[in-house]
């Protein structure tokens, strides 16, 4: 606990250092990076089951006659489309096209939203959406009396199952009430690691009980523990995007492939101006996957063309990939330098670019995103 | 945590076993290899060249899934072996830091560096200092 005194603590906190995690301070939070191995945790999750305390997250409620008016003007996904029951990411961005966080739209009922927001940006998002307010839609941070629990992995759906049998039907991105082992929660079909799974958003105060509920009826399953280690493997794995990472203020939505969530459909939204202009524009920044020859490429590292003197652009994000066993990055580069190795690629030949990897330039060869393909669901 | 009484420990948590040839094996401690979790990743320098190192400059690297970590020579001396299997199977380190985890041995230049390293006394009081 030492690397994390004054940090906030998770109503689980005290769960994970008897389960002897080890923990360190993220976003101001105490949190378990690992309970053993990461990469075993890891495994878990892509063979089995791994439960993960995500109680860090915020969670913000827009609620009232107005709310979907709010959702859609702060938001890049349409919220309007988003049926009660459903789920949808999206982003909040900025007057000129940046990325204040990105998020989970949550519709819980026809004027009730629930936003889940990155523990790092949570006080900054509650302060963009409260100054941008509109009568009629009123927000409410659940953040402190939410707990958030997620389950993922091949097996997650059977463990949930058993223990609240009407989530078997719960449809992908889907969200409802629910009763979890007696306990009133929002179940929702969504999840961070590229796997089939659920998060539960349960009272503060109740979220020890369903930790211990979920630990005891998975076990035979091979449930693991997992900290932020683990996720942080599987959602690159994935391809899945980190705020700081592949989104920020000074990138752009088309810049790394979430173009898909941005509806720039309406005038009145925040940021449709600079967002059709880059619509229109194309990505001069492209977000690509390497596959890193001898060594782990970490964020910050240079990508090169080979044997060109002046970088084409950045890692953003990095690390060893335990389902392919090889090291694996994502980087931001220049969108010429993407375009041509596309066009090898397209052309059968092995497009290749280089990566300084701790001071000496690395072989690193293009390839598709995700680097690891969700296996279909069984 | 495993300290053996017979190895000579660094402040950066390499560890030095004289062997009865004279020469010297390297590896990383119990204590570093737990610090570092999973190691996926071991770069060592190339046997065959006989590089020479110098004390408290950095031969290796050894990469987890968290970070990289430089390996400080524990002494000078020249390279005279490097442990061919951690490359294909680098959290043989993670499982015996001491035994089959070694990573170079190396014939020292002078052996009287070896002597200066702290006893496994020492190196405990480090640890325990250090926490965890």
């Amino acid at each position: 606990m030492s690397a994390a005194t004054g940090a906030r603590r998770t109503p689980l906190c005290d769960e994970h250092v008897a389960a002897g995690a080890r923990i360190v301070e993220f976003a101001g939070w105490a949190m378990p990076v690992q309970y053993g191995s990461i990469l075993a945790e890891h495994r878990a999750v892509r063979e089995a089951a791994g439960l993960f305390d995500v109680s860090h997250m915020g969670e913000v409620e827009i609620v009232g006659p107005r709310a979907e008016e709010l959702c859609a003007k702060l938001f890049t996904n349409d919220a309007r489309v988003l049926a009660p029951g459903r789920a949808q990411y999206s982003m909040i961005p900025t007057e000129d096209g940046g990325v204040v966080d990105d998020i989970i739209v949550y519709r819980l009922e026809h004027e009730r939203f629930l936003v889940c927001v990155n523990a790092s940006n949570a006080a900054t998002d509650l302060a963009w959406i409260r100054e941008r307010a509109i009568d009629g839609a009123s927000i409410v941070d659940r953040s402190d009396e939410t707990g958030l629990i997620a389950i993922q992995g091949p097996k997650a759906a059977a463990i949930v199952v058993r223990l609240a049998p009407a989530l078997a039907s719960l449809p992908r991105m889907g969200c409802t009430e629910a009763e979890v082992g007696g306990i009133t929660l929002v179940a929702a079909r969504t999840g961070y690691t590229g796997e089939d799974g659920f998060e539960l958003f349960c009272p503060a105060e109740r979220a020890v009980a369903l930790w211990r509920l979920l630990v005891e009826t998975g076990r035979d399953d091979g449930l693991a523990l997992c900290g932020l280690g683990a996720r942080d493997t599987l959602r690159i794995e994935a391809a899945l995007p980190l705020y700081g990472h592949e989104l920020g203020l000074d990138i752009s939505p088309y810049e790394v492939r979430l173009g898909w969530a941005v509806k720039a459909n309406r005038p009145g939204m925040v940021g449709y101006e600079a967002l059709v202009r880059a619509a229109a524009g194309g990505a001069t920044r492209r977000l690509i996957g390497l596959f890193v020859e001898g060594g782990i490429a970490r964020e910050g590292a240079a990508v090169f063309t080979p044997g060109a003197p002046e970088a084409a652009g950045r890692v953003t994000s990095g690390t060893h990939s335990p389902t392919l066993g090889r090291p694996v990055a994502m980087a931001l580069v220049d969108g010429k330098v993407a375009a041509a190795t596309t066009a090898a690629s397209a052309n059968g030949a092995e497009a290749v670019l280089e990566v300084d990897v701790r001071g000496k330039r690395r072989r690193a060869v293009v390839t598709r995103l995700p680097f690891c393909v969700k296996r279909p669901a069984a | 945590m495993e300290v053996p009484d017979d190895l000579r420990y660094t402040s950066e948590h390499e560890w030095v076993r004289v062997e009865p040839d004279g020469t010297v094996t390297v590896g990383i401690t119990d204590y570093a290899q737990s610090q570092l979790g999973d190691i996926v990743f071991v770069e060592l320098p190339k046997a065959a060249d006989e590089p020479e190192v110098t004390r408290d400059e950095p031969f290796a690297v050894v990469e987890s899934v968290k970070a990289a970590s430089d390996i400080y020579a524990p002494i000078s001396g020249k390279v005279i072996e490097v442990n061919e299997e951690l490359p294909d199977s680098p959290n043989t380190i993670n499982e015996d830091p001491y035994g089959d985890g070694w990573l170079v041995r190396l014939q020292p230049k002078n052996v009287a560096e070896v002597e200066e390293l702290m006893d496994s006394d020492a190196y405990e009081e480090l640890i325990s200092e250090l926490g965890e």
